[in-house]
């Protein structure tokens, strides 16, 4: 047995609280997580069961804190938890979960078992047993500052774009700015159009706001792989970077997990509440059109749908701010079947997406967003998370798909009524 | 004399065994503690944790179609054993004199005999699930068949016993019930308790989100 592996079972042991032993305690192995999950649903493989993924962590606490295991321990009869559970186990915690946490919607006792899928991510990264892609990603964020090695010279360079298609002048390291946006890598790589938005909506509502050279990225791969450091320096960046400037609020971007990182996990990893706020910028936005500061003109009348991403959504509690905008622009806006906090995952959250042994599993999951189109007839979906983008439009593109997927924010934007307002 | 002793020091030695295993069991749990959290909440913990508690007694939508059988089975064993454990006559009387000295109206033989109907087709449709299912078949162990055949026992035996003219059969009834009892704690049975306390942590994660879970 390894040191790294040793390593990484005590820190299983330490994620087992009375939360954990709660939902161990009271699971009967009913199996009904399986049908909220889409691993499962698109593919009947009774491996991808939610609660079947949490069976390293499972055995643990059965050997360790049940009167059974105590026994069946010290008669030899229950083995302890070995490299080869880790092994066989890595693919199912991080391949087939993307944290999305419907399971944990459906549970009849209430488990949340992506909170364990979440906590055993920890025990596994420490141990070793994480996707190259998730580590490689990591390991780019904490050394170059973002999991795609993006720059603040890259940054700048796409601001300059911004700023010449504009006419707007991009504010950096503003000290005492109400607003600092962060972003993520993949906005400033593949939507740039993103921070065009923002920037010419912010104009008009007549926002302070920043953006921080020393901390522009949002995303968080620490939680995603489960590394508890990583995590909390990468979140620690962004609060030295908003406390030193004086920032009033932190703006997350399009993007789900940077969200239930910097929102919920990031004062918990760094063990002290902010000096300022977090706020999406969904909630931004539906904020400042109701204060009247933002006004949209013109209503689209192409059939459209909304995509929720699972961490902004369901596991983040935004919910009507991306309906009230939606309905504010579009004039056949239609929900799925399943929507809002029971809406299905694209099928990349969760780290999936950097995850590159994962993509088969992954297009086949898509099946569902799939037919949840198709029942719907509608061909323009729109979403708030440039993660869910690409992977909707990989799958789009993969099933040959005649769907289009557009920003939430974009679609806001095009619909501005420029000119500032009094502040 | 066995009798005597399955009526009078088991039936004690179980019921303490189970007051103290369940509460040991509960106490643990609490122990274990959860940590503080930091982040600053949209809404309050505890009407999620009250909503949640309540709220999952009602299946989303979304299992309601593939999972109809067990969700059908599940209303059905519970509902039926809970109408046999609590308002069946004997149980009330038994109540009454061993434990609390109250007693309370039983429902009438003939609601009796459909709790008990409700409870056995449930139990067994739940269990013909579990070894027939391949996913319920995957998470399965031991404990999980224990339960189930012991909980089985009891209603069968105590079904047998209801006229109670046979004082073997509700001997029978009785030690088996005993024997229920002192399983529990050590068991997945602590369900039965333990649910409030994963609905309500995990209603009060979501209620501070904001998140009606």
């Amino acid at each position: 047995m390894s040191e790294q592996f040793e390593q990484g079972v005590a820190v299983l042991r330490d994620q087992i609280d009375a939360r954990i032993s709660s939902y161990l305690t009271s699971c009967v192995h009913c199996g009904i997580c399986a049908e909220a999950c889409l691993f499962y649903t698109e593919t009947n493989d009774p491996r991808y069961t939610p609660i079947h993924k949490v069976e390293p962590l499972k055995k643990l606490w059965q050997a360790e804190n049940t009167f059974w295991g105590k026994l069946g321990k010290s008669l030899g009869l229950i083995k302890p938890l070995t490299e080869s559970d880790f092994a066989d186990w890595e693919q199912l915690v991080y391949d087939s979960c993307t944290l999305c946490g419907r399971c944990s919607m459906v549970c009849p006792v209430g488990n949340d078992i992506t909170y364990m899928i979440r906590k055993i991510r920890e025990g596994f990264s420490v141990a070793g047993y994480a996707p190259d892609g998730m580590k490689e990603a990591t390991k780019r964020a904490l050394t170059i500052g973002s999991p795609m090695g993006v720059t603040f010279k890259t940054v700048q360079a796409a601001l300059a774009h911004v700023e010449k298609d504009t006419g707007l002048k991009i504010p950096i390291d503003r000290q005492n700015a109400e607003y600092m946006t962060l972003f993520s890598s993949m906005e400033i790589v593949n939507f740039p159009e993103y921070i065009e938005s923002i920037a010419k909506i912010f104009d008009a509502a007549g926002v302070s706001w920043t953006i921080s050279s020393q901390a522009f990225e949002a995303t968080n791969s620490g939680i995603q792989i489960g590394n508890k450091e990583a995590a909390a320096e990468l979140v620690g960046r962004v609060v030295k970077a908003a406390e030193g400037l004086g920032i009033k609020y932190v703006v997350s971007p399009e993007c789900g997990h940077a969200y239930t990182a910097i929102r919920w996990e990031g004062p918990n990893l760094i063990g002290r509440p902010y000096d300022f706020e977090v706020v999406h910028i969904l909630e931004l936005l539906d904020k400042l059109k109701a204060e009247g500061r933002i006004k949209l003109e013109g209503k689209d009348d192409t059939p459209m749908t909304l995509h929720d991403p699972c961490q902004i959504v369901r596991r983040g509690g935004v919910v009507d701010p991306p309906r009230n905008l939606l309905h504010s622009v579009a004039d056949h806006f239609t929900e799925m079947t399943d929507h809002g906090v029971m809406n299905w995952c694209c099928g990349g959250g969760g780290g999936v997406s950097a995850n590159e042994r994962a993509e088969e599993l992954r297009l086949k999951s898509f099946d569902r967003k799939k037919h949840q189109l198709e029942e719907l007839g509608v061909n323009t979906m729109v979403t708030a998370c440039a993660n869910c983008r690409i992977i909707l439009e990989e799958g789009l593109e993969h099933h040959e798909m005649d769907t289009e997927v557009i920003s939430l924010t974009e679609l806001l934007a095009e619909h501005l009524v420029s000119g500032k307002t009094p502040n | 004399m066995i009798g005597e002793f399955i009526d009078g020091p088991l039936w004690y030695f179980s019921l303490t065994a189970f007051v103290i295993g369940v509460v040991w069991r509960i106490v643990s749990i609490v122990r274990a503690g959860v940590r503080p959290d930091l982040s600053i909440a949209r809404g309050s913990a505890g009407r999620g944790a009250m909503r949640t508690i309540f709220s999952r007694f009602v299946p989303e939508r979304t299992v309601t179609t593939r999972s109809r059988l067990q969700l059908i089975a599940g209303y059905m064993f519970h509902v039926g054993l809970l109408i046999l454990l609590f308002f069946a006559q004997p149980h009330i009387d038994f109540i009454a004199e061993r434990i609390t000295g109250l007693s309370w109206p039983a429902v009438p033989h003939w609601v009796f005999i459909v709790a008990a109907e409700f409870a056995f087709a449930g139990l067994i449709l739940l269990w013909l699930h579990r070894v027939l299912n391949p996913v319920t078949r995957l998470l399965s162990d031991m404990d999980d068949h224990i339960g189930s055949i012991l909980v089985f026992l009891v209603m069968l035996t105590g079904c047998l016993a209801l006229a109670q003219s046979h004082e073997a059969l509700r001997l029978i009834h009785l030690f088996l019930a005993e024997v229920f009892l002192i399983y529990f704690p050590f068991s997945k049975l602590m369900h039965a308790f333990t649910f409030v306390m994963s609905r309500g942590y995990t209603g009060a994660t979501m209620g501070r989100k904001g998140v009606n879970a």
